[in-house]
């Protein structure tokens, strides 16, 4: 990230995670001239800015376009990071965790150019290899077609590489310190079917057809060397990383994580989402590290929670989002007001050392769980430079004491190494982590 | 095993669907309108003529041998043109057949089996037919023999089930059972092509359209091991086994088979165990899938064979990753049997959730590559 529009010499909150920065266009709510020149240009209406998050940033980091998300337009797939973690969050997610197959390291490099290739295709809205059609007539199609003639929708492919993954490949001494196991939390109910993963793919696009379609031809690709373990769907983003954007809503009906990081807050970017050279893995700099958690909502308990309950749950009013005594979504919490259970209170960056993490959640429903109750909750995404130092000293707290375990519980688990962005046409995903000496 | 006829093996009507090419100016030494004299013995095969004008085409047959015989018209890949079944010995039939220009044999069949004596006819005439690479031609013909080697194996083995079923033993015809399948399964695209003998011998109670009656093996299935006897009905209806399957014996030398349609034949195998076996609905009763599933296997794998000249010269890559594939799933499935001389496989019902999952992925790693198969071959 080279050039940042929006100039950041007003915020002097960064550190601290003092809120009210992260996702308002500035301070109190009225933006300043500067942010909104520097986004959407003069001709840009605040309303639109504001609230349909209408100013978008291209790219994997590196390139900004102030295209919009509903242009359908492309984000670009080279990058020093990877796109899909900073990008503004797209509507929908497909997203795929995937056991390697092959004992074969060459075979396995392969896979990993061959899916790159077709990423770097797909990202721009193209079809895989030959397409979909005029090929040979007793062969099946390169492509499976079904986003022909759709636009590429900012779809971003996201790839990372599992713990399980180096010792498959005897890459013990290149398993980075920060990629550790997660603990066993207090209420966890994980199901194996739903957990770990020796590679992700977190497929993000504003049409969920595109997001399917990238994930149903990368297994495809990779049938015989990795085989899909899991996957998630997503819908409605519940967190933004674009400024001025009003927190989107989760299925509780609340806004939560308004806190977030931005897609151009560079300098938090870097402090909290992006290896770096003093992390000690050299193949991981301009990398990042997710959690992905399949949380389960018991949504028909909470819908029979009285209103004071839920509020109090959170620590928001439910119509504005406002923390406990506040007017607006933004305004910074007072969390000595909240209940000492308070999801809020107790995830607050403030109330745990200025621990910050970047989250690109999906709501998620997977029909009814056979008891008539609506299979539904949070796909929970969580991007950090150090998980030890992100998810999960915060999950430890919440996982112990928040209000809200009642309504909630974590079925599914992985953790992955997020390597850095694919630079150029002759780089491919990973590179660092397989041709480097260590 | 399903109700609707797989799309790439079709079967050809007959000899007469061939249309006639006319107008042929080209020397031939059999004349337009005579019938060419073949002398069949014992060990030998005489044709009065080598090369025959396009159009109708005559065969005057004698044999003159000991035993009964079979003559039979065929492309190069051993699809039958026309036959005559049974000649006695000392006896005469004319055969005809239109038949279009290019390269054929005629075949006596001593004894009605085997590979018989050959001989060539060119078929004369305007229009040129498109000429095949010869060995893809004898990858289908070799594929037909290995097809109809099945097909007459599998009778004796149903023939042991249903005995016992009509003996009313019901432990013996359990054992029978699914031995009695394994000729079938491994050329379901061949059996399946005609239309007509797939519904009647291999359709499970859910493939049923309204109206039709149940019959065939998965019935006798759930009258062994849901229902756990026998009754007039079952062995009414495992004569009628025997009869359906015996149609499909006699058919397989006229199923329309190409070098694409192997390849393709293969996967579709493959799809077979993908969508039924590895399911276990296949057979829910008898829990057996896996007896299927390696009869599905060699099938495949046995296509594949036959076209890997050509595939591999193709494309070396894909076969080098084929190889891989079909020994990694032989391998996976040999764990499934105490012994690799036996085809007695674990009860599916005994196979947990994980290996399941194991053995599609496997499915699936070997699945995929084979759909390049066909597009290799005509590279």
């Amino acid at each position: 990230m080279t050039d940042t529009p929006r100039d950041r010499d007003t915020d002097d909150t960064d550190d601290t995670g003092i809120p009210a920065e992260a996702e308002a266009p500035a301070h109190g709510g009225a933006p300043s001239r500067r942010a909104l020149l520097g986004w959407g240009g003069a001709g840009l209406a605040l309303g639109a800015a504001v609230a349909g998050g209408a100013v978008a940033m291209a790219g994997g980091g590196d390139d900004i376009d102030p295209a919009g998300a509903d242009t359908g337009d492309a984000v670009a797939f080279h990058g020093t990071h990877q796109a899909g973690i900073a990008t503004p969050v797209q509507d929908r997610l497909h997203f795929a965790a995937f056991d390697v197959k092959t004992t074969d390291r060459a075979a396995f490099v392969q896979l990993l150019k061959d899916w790159t290739a077709a990423a770097r295709r797909m990202t721009a809205g193209k079809a895989v290899g030959d397409g979909a059609y005029g090929g040979l007539a007793e062969a099946p199609p390169d492509d499976t077609g079904e986003a022909l003639g759709l636009k590429p929708s900012r779809l971003t492919l996201t790839l990372g590489f599992g713990p399980s993954l180096f010792e498959k490949f005897d890459l013990g001494d290149r398993r980075p310190e920060a990629l550790v196991d997660l603990p066993k939390f207090p209420g966890d109910n994980l199901e194996k079917s739903r957990t770990g993963g020796d590679l992700c793919v977190q497929a993000c696009a504003d049409d969920p057809q595109v997001a399917v379609h990238a994930i149903r031809n990368l297994a495809r690709i990779g049938f015989g060397k990795v085989a899909v373990r899991w996957s998630q769907l997503g819908f409605g983003k519940t967190s933004s990383t674009t400024p001025g954007a009003q927190t989107p809503r989760n299925l509780f009906g609340f806004k939560d994580g308004t806190r977030n990081i931005a897609g151009t807050e560079t300098d938090r970017l870097k402090k909290y989402v992006w290896a770096g050279e003093s992390d000690g893995t050299k193949w991981m700099e301009g990398g990042s590290y997710l959690v992905a958690r399949r949380i389960r909502m018991n949504i028909e308990v909470w819908d029979r929670t009285a209103l004071q309950e839920q509020e109090d749950v959170f620590g928001r009013d439910k119509g504005e989002g406002a923390p406990v005594g506040k007017a607006k979504e933004h305004d910074a919490p007072f969390l000595k007001a909240m209940k000492p259970d308070a999801h809020v209170r107790l995830a607050h960056p403030d109330a745990n050392g200025g621990i910050t993490i970047l989250r690109r959640g999906y709501s998620f429903t997977d029909g009814t769980d056979g008891l008539g109750r609506l299979d539904a909750g949070l796909f929970f995404l969580a991007y950090q430079r150090d998980p030890r130092k992100g998810f999960i000293p915060l999950q430890r707290k919440l996982s112990a004491s928040d209000a809200l375990n009642e309504y909630i519980q974590h079925v599914g688990s992985a953790v992955f190494a997020i390597p850095p962005g694919v630079r150029d046409a002759d780089d491919w995903w990973g590179r660092a982590l397989f041709s480097e000496e260590a | 095993m399903r109700a609707v006829r797989l799309s790439v093996v079709t079967a050809v009507a007959g000899a007469t669907a061939l249309v006639a090419v006319t107008g042929c100016t080209e020397k031939s030494d059999a004349k337009d309108g005579d019938a060419i004299q073949v002398t069949a013995a014992d060990s030998t095969c005489d044709t009065s003529a080598k090369s025959v004008p396009a159009g109708q085409v005559t065969l005057r047959i004698e044999n003159k041998g000991s035993k009964a015989t079979e003559v039979e018209i065929l492309f190069p890949d051993d699809r039958i043109v026309s036959e005559k079944e049974n000649i006695g010995p000392g006896t005469k039939y004319t055969l005809t057949a239109e038949v279009k220009a290019g390269a054929y044999e005629v075949a006596c069949r001593p004894g009605m089996k085997g590979h018989g004596v050959r001989q060539k006819l060119t078929v004369t005439g305007g229009g040129r037919t498109a000429e095949r690479d010869p060995r893809l031609d004898k990858a289908v013909a070799d594929y037909r023999a290995y097809a109809q080697e099945q097909a007459d194996a599998t009778l004796p083995a149903v023939k042991t089930f249903v005995k016992a079923v009509k003996d009313g033993d019901l432990a013996a015809a359990k054992k029978a059972y699914a031995p009695s399948r394994i000729g079938w399964e491994r050329t379901e695209p061949v059996a399946e092509s005609f239309g007509d003998i797939d519904p009647k011998v291999d359709t499970r109670a859910d493939g049923l359209e309204e109206g039709q009656k149940w019959t065939g093996w998965h019935r006798l299935e759930k009258a062994l091991w849901q229902d756990k006897k026998i009754g007039a009905t079952e062995k009414t209806l495992a004569d009628q086994l025997v009869t359906d399957l015996t149609d499909w014996q006699k058919r397989v030398g006229k199923a329309e088979i190409t070098p694409t349609s192997m390849a393709n034949g293969a996967k579709e195998l493959l799809d077979e165990v993908a969508t039924g076996k590895v399911t276990g609905e296949e057979e829910r009763y008898s829990h057996t899938d896996l007896v299927d599933f390696k009869a599905n296997v060699e099938g495949a794998q046995k296509s594949y064979e036959l076209l890997k000249p050509v595939a591999g010269k193709n494309d070396p890559a894909l076969t080098a990753e084929l190889d891989k594939q079909f020994a990694a799933l032989d391998k996976l499935l040999d764990k499934y049997r105490p012994s690799t001389d036996s085809y007695d496989f674990t009860s599916y019902d005994k196979v947990g959730k994980d290996d399941r999952k194991e053995l599609s992925d496997a499915v699936n790693a070997l699945a995929e590559p084979l759909s390049k198969l066909a597009s290799a071959v005509v590279k």
